[in-house]
């Protein structure tokens, strides 16, 4: 027994004799390891002697609260996540045809790009859509474009995902339209609208209204959904972009619960029940180069989010708490040089992603970084996703991290440092307020300006940009948008626009603007029927304009 | 003393990507430059306008929509209009390498992609000055 030493004399006399004698020889590379976020990392990781007590608080089971470990008892055993690849550009036709390959190929989700000004809420024809129609995704300006996009996709059949933010509301409408003239009943249908907005103003910027009227219609499509599109995911709350602006892992996932947060009492503030919605929303996650660490960041945000839902929110049913999500690689981890380089950043990031229990994920083209991606790198893409679930047994067992002395340790500290910026947010009044201030915005673009400086100072390795380089041809086989097709779209638009009935429009659009100017009138029915006479996306966005204002960006350096 | 050289960083059309341009700005701020930043979604005919009222020596421009071949030339084709030519206009974001042969002749004077170190904009500028 005189023998015994705690883990910690021991730690102490291996530092002692057999660290210090190799230390003494070779010192380590870096005086200071960090992690890609750049939080320092220890050289090693030891038991946290942590309490069975404090494990069921704190780590629990897959399935029940706080989520730690994921949130379905089986989770991928039962079934791999949805591999849902976004895409879209060009026209209608054109995205139609790359889903209809997609689906071709085993992927079991659509998930939808659109082009800038469907997004800010233009029409094609419109002087602000110049140059941008088609490019950064498919076009959309009425249930035209619509019906066009799901031509041959049964949407009882698929579930699909829509990046659209400000005019949500409006897609929203368009897909229900387009289903309903499938044959296909409202409940049937299943998927997603990002409808993000304050995620919008901190970092993506396609806002259009203010944050009181934006906020109604996110209400307006919570309450709606609950009751009509019941399996509708009515959010995605996007870490995703904050990340990409620069933030770090922290931050990512504590700014996303703090947009989280806002919703949640916003929509409790005009009186919906906190069960009757919570279990719908979603959540949407990047996956960046630091595997380990961003496995510990979605165990750290699931357990977050569990505790606000419960503690905050008083919600009482399970899925209120449970943490679901979305993952993309990251776009801004992708380099222009060696792209080919891209394909292992994004099978690591693949990893990061499913040991950390995402419910779908996109993984990024190899030249995503140069253009829009070609066939042949989507594939590549896809592909990576199948070797990682049916090859490299990540799937065999859950949260198969979960117990290693470092990912708990991490878990930990990523937990408590989002929480102190939650709870920094709220004091300042919620997100509203803290955007408003600048003052999100700052603390992202802090992060992002570091770890600019870190790689210009060769401190942060990047293969192939400031290590590594060689002298490279310019890629062929760039997918090109045509720029002819502006004019395509536009010709579209005025064929519309003469075969509908335009009184119709005319007074559904007057209905439309009525419903907005009183405060209390849910929109979604009076959208819904605009789209059906086919009022466009610009004309629906533009009655709207006029009644909520538009959001001016406040620029913090 | 010389007098001090200013640059408008701006982003035309209606792309959000704004890290980039954010960056360039606070980095060439840094460097002892003037910097103004528009904010996103700018038109080329707002670019040009506070350009010219801001009386700056260049306009660095940021897109990552692609864009890029319709919206820059459309700015130094104002600033001729304007009689303001002597603004010297650059830029940056994801432009494929077979798209600067076409800016560079239509009046963009450097293009800079992802991964191009700030002294190399820094060089370009001074260069451009001593011209």
């Amino acid at each position: 027994m005189s023998e015994y030493k705690t883990i910690n004399e021991k730690k102490a006399d291996w530092e002692e004799s057999t660290l210090k004698k190799v230390l003494d020889r070779f010192p380590e590379q870096q005086e200071e390891f960090v992690t890609g976020s750049g939080h320092p990392v220890e050289r090693l990781y030891l038991p946290s002697g942590i309490s069975e007590e404090e494990y069921i608080k704190k780590i629990g089971f897959p399935g029940e609260y706080p989520y730690t470990r994921g949130v379905q008892p089986t989770m991928y055993r039962g079934r791999f996540w949805t591999m849902r690849q976004y895409a879209g550009f060009g026209t209608a036709e054109e995205s139609n045809q790359r889903y209809k390959y997609l689906l071709e190929q085993g992927q079991t989700g659509l998930s939808i790009a659109f082009d800038l000004p469907t997004q800010i809420g233009y029409d094609s024809d419109d002087s602000m859509s110049e140059g941008e129609v088609g490019k950064v995704g498919v076009a959309i300006d009425s249930l035209k474009d619509m019906e066009i996009l799901f031509e041959g996709i049964p949407l009882d059949k698929v579930s699909t995902s829509m990046t659209i933010n400000a005019p949500a509301a409006v897609l929203l409408a368009m897909y229900i339209a387009v289903a309903e003239k499938q044959g296909v009943a409202r409940d049937k249908l299943r998927g997603t609208i990002q409808n993000d907005i304050l995620k919008e103003y901190i970092a993506r910027g396609t806002y259009i209204f203010p944050p009181a009227p934006s906020m109604r219609l996110i209400n307006n499509i919570f309450e709606f959904c609950s009751k009509e599109v019941p399996k509708w995911n009515t959010i995605s709350i996007s870490g995703y972009h904050i990340r990409e602006a620069g933030s770090t892992a922290v931050q990512e996932i504590a700014f996303t619960i703090a947009d989280g947060i806002e919703y949640v009492r916003n929509a409790i503030g005009v009186g919906l029940d906190v069960d009757s919605f919570a279990g719908r929303l979603s959540f949407f996650f990047n996956a960046h180069n630091d595997l380990l660490e961003e496995v510990a960041k979605y165990r750290a945000a699931r357990r977050i989010w569990a505790r606000v839902m419960k503690e905050k929110f008083n919600a009482k049913k399970e899925k209120s708490m449970m943490m679901r999500f979305h993952t993309q690689t990251g776009g801004s981890t992708l380099t222009a040089q060696q792209p080919d380089n891209n394909i292992v950043r994004v099978a690591i990031q693949t990893l990061s992603a499913t040991l950390g229990g995402t419910q779908s994920l996109h993984t990024n083209s190899r030249d995503e970084a140069l253009a829009l991606p070609s066939q042949e790198s989507v594939m590549i893409a896809l592909r990576t996703q199948q070797i990682v679930a049916n090859e490299s047994g990540v799937i065999s067992t859950i949260d198969p991290l979960a117990g290693s002395y470092y990912i708990e340790a991490i878990t930990d500290r990523i937990a408590s440092e989002a929480w102190d910026y939650i709870e920094k947010i709220e004091t300042m009044g919620g997100m509203v307020k803290a955007i408003e201030k600048g003052y999100v915005q700052k603390e992202i673009q802090d992060s992002a300006y570091r770890y600019q400086r870190d790689v210009e100072d060769g401190n942060r390795i990047v293969v192939g940009v400031n290590k590594f380089t060689v002298e490279e041809e310019p890629p062929k086989g760039l997918l090109k948008v045509d720029p002819s097709l502006r004019t395509v779209q536009v010709e579209k638009l005025a064929r519309v626009k003469g075969e509908r009935n335009n009184v119709a429009v005319t007074a559904s659009l007057k209905a439309l603007k009525k419903g907005a100017e009183s405060e209390d009138e849910n929109l979604m029915p009076l959208i819904l029927d605009a789209v059906k006479k086919y009022a466009t996306l610009g004309e629906i966005s533009g009655i709207l304009r006029e009644v909520f204002g538009e959001f001016q960006e406040s620029i913090v350096l | 003393m010389a007098k001090t050289v200013r640059i408008l960083v701006a982003k035309p059309g209606l792309d959000g990507h704004d890290r980039g341009a954010k960056y360039i700005a606070r980095a060439l701020k840094d460097a002892g430059y003037e910097v103004i930043y528009t904010g996103i979604r700018q038109t080329p005919e707002s670019i040009v306008v506070t350009a010219i009222q801001e009386d700056v020596d260049f306009v660095g421009l940021s897109l990552l929509s692609g864009a890029h071949n319709e919206l820059f030339p459309k700015v130094v084709e104002l600033l001729r209009e304007k009689d303001a030519s002597d603004i010297i206009v650059f830029g940056g974001g994801v432009i494929p390498t077979e798209d600067i042969p076409f800016l560079k002749e239509k009046g963009i004077e450097a293009v800079f992609t992802q991964g191009t170190p700030i002294k190399e904009i820094t060089d370009f500028i001074e260069k451009r000055l001593e011209k």
